[in-house]
């Protein structure tokens, strides 16, 4: 078997691409079709609680992509010297460190937003994209495709988030990133002159969950391959 | 008095699931039949009784600013609070290993039907987000620490519970096929949690849901500071009124 395995490697080492068509489907793939959130159902919990506003989504998804980035790189070099019994440990300390540090740096320039985002930063040790990802890819491959898996799943969960911060910050409070795009409602103008009001239902949590539950019936309502069975 | 009032407000309006998304991911995953969601509840409560209140102890007496003055008063001065993500998930991750030996040891019975569940939850988001919780909403003494831990696992457990039902009888109505599975899922949570909602007065009696739910995502409870929180709350406040 090992040997099998060895062989295969020495074979297939010399004609891999840095980009070749199938490192290429590493990243774009999670995006897309096999998406985190939307087919895996992994890296929920965090991405519904903070997507009230776009520019949190942003640095959230941001914030995903530099840890599972990373952490797939570090895993994917140390996989042949973790002992399985104690991985999920092992892999444990290895988020929290990379949490810690995006906690402190959220914290020394964006300390507003830290505030906003509070637990769910801490909660990116928990997501279930980040150990998932580690177990299903990073213990099996090599750093460089590790990489590029980490960054396109991470990818992939940050444009579910920014797609529904999108829609609940616009519909909900009429601003995008801050910026009053559709008019000021209290001058009553813009939009607001024609009576148009702010949807604050939209602010509220459960709206997150409605408005992922759409995204998905969109997606598979387009790729009807994805549509299951009860 | 305040430990009735904790339980039933980390059950009902702070549910776990409904309030904060914790713990999505194995909700939504083992939520198919009400047994194993049954199962992975009773877990769930379990290793939040064991953590939380361990955590708080961590937190007390190694993480906060000035917990370590024990040792001496040379190192009231340190504040170890950055390690505390680290920390909660070691012991947490730990905790999960030691009571899975455990329960294997003592009761196969109950081993057999957590099963794979018990492994799982040390990564579950509830897990870790019951001791952030707990760090952020300053509990003040170990015995509510561990009622904190205790009645939001039986949120957690209600929520799955009622979602597994639900998914169960879902089987026979015609959902839309792309919804079927996770969108319907999805949606039905959604709903459940604007029901959830209706508890905010509970125990108040007056109506703080409205305002609360909007300001409840900018500060999330993080009361490091009090002047700080209460300007953010004004300035949340604001907003709201602005946007209204």
């Amino acid at each position: 078997m090992a040997e099998v395995a060895a062989k295969e490697k020495v074979v297939k080492a010399p004609k891999e691409a840095l980009f070749s068509k199938k490192n290429r489907k590493l990243i774009i793939d999670p995006i897309t079709d096999n998406n985190p959130i939307t087919i895996q159902v992994l890296g929920i919990c965090s991405a519904l609680a903070i997507t009230a506003q776009l520019q949190a989504s942003i640095v959230m998804a941001i914030s995903v992509i530099f840890v599972l980035g990373l952490g797939n790189v570090v895993i994917s070099l140390m996989r042949n010297i973790i002992p399985p019994k104690i991985r999920i440990i092992v892999q444990l300390i290895v988020v929290a460190t990379l949490v810690i540090i995006v906690d402190l740096v959220l914290k020394t320039f964006a300390y507003e937003l830290s505030k906003t985002l509070s637990v769910f930063v801490g909660l990116i040790i928990t997501n279930c994209i980040i150990m998932g990802r580690f177990e299903a890819f990073a213990l099996a491959n090599n750093p460089w495709k590790s990489f590029l898996d980490g960054i396109g799943n991470a990818a992939g969960y940050g444009i579910i988030l920014i797609i529904v911060g999108f829609f609940r910050e616009l519909l909900g409070s009429g601003t995008l990133l801050g910026l009053q795009v559709l008019g000021d409602p209290i001058e009553k103008t813009g939009l607001y002159a024609f009576g148009y009001e702010n949807n604050g239902f939209m602010l509220l949590s459960p709206m997150a969950l409605i408005v992922v539950g759409l995204i998905i019936w969109v997606q598979r309502s387009r790729n009807v391959a994805l549509i299951e069975e009860h | 008095m305040e430990h009735i009032e904790l339980f039933f407000k980390a059950i009902f309006i702070d549910n776990m699931v409904f309030a904060t998304f914790l713990g999505m991911c194995s909700y939504l995953a083992v939520s198919k039949k009400v047994a194993t969601a049954v199962g992975l509840g009773a877990a769930v409560i379990f290793v939040l009784a064991v953590t939380v209140p361990l955590n708080w102890l961590l937190d007390q007496y190694l993480l906060k600013e000035g917990a370590l003055v024990w040792l001496g008063a040379e190192y009231a001065a340190y504040d170890l609070s950055f390690l505390s993500f680290i920390m909660f998930i070691a012991t947490i991750a730990t905790m999960v290993q030691l009571v899975e030996i455990v329960v294997e040891k003592f009761s196969p019975a109950l081993y057999n039907s957590l099963g794979i569940f018990l492994p799982l939850i040390a990564v579950n988001c509830a897990i870790l987000g019951g001791s952030l919780f707990m760090q952020s909403r300053e509990i003040p003494n170990l015995g509510l620490a561990l009622n904190y831990g205790i009645s939001s696992g039986i949120g957690w457990f209600l929520a799955i519970l009622a979602i597994a039902a639900i998914r169960e009888k879902i089987r026979y109505s015609s959902v839309p096929p792309a919804l079927r599975g996770l969108g319907i899922t999805f949606i039905l949570t959604g709903l459940m949690a604007i029901g959830f909602m209706s508890f905010g007065g509970m125990l108040t009696g007056e109506d703080e849901g409205n305002k609360k739910e909007i300001v409840k995502q900018a500060i999330q409870l993080d009361d490091d500071e009090v002047d700080e929180d209460d300007e953010n709350k004004v300035v949340n406040e604001n907003t709201t009124a602005l946007n209204r």
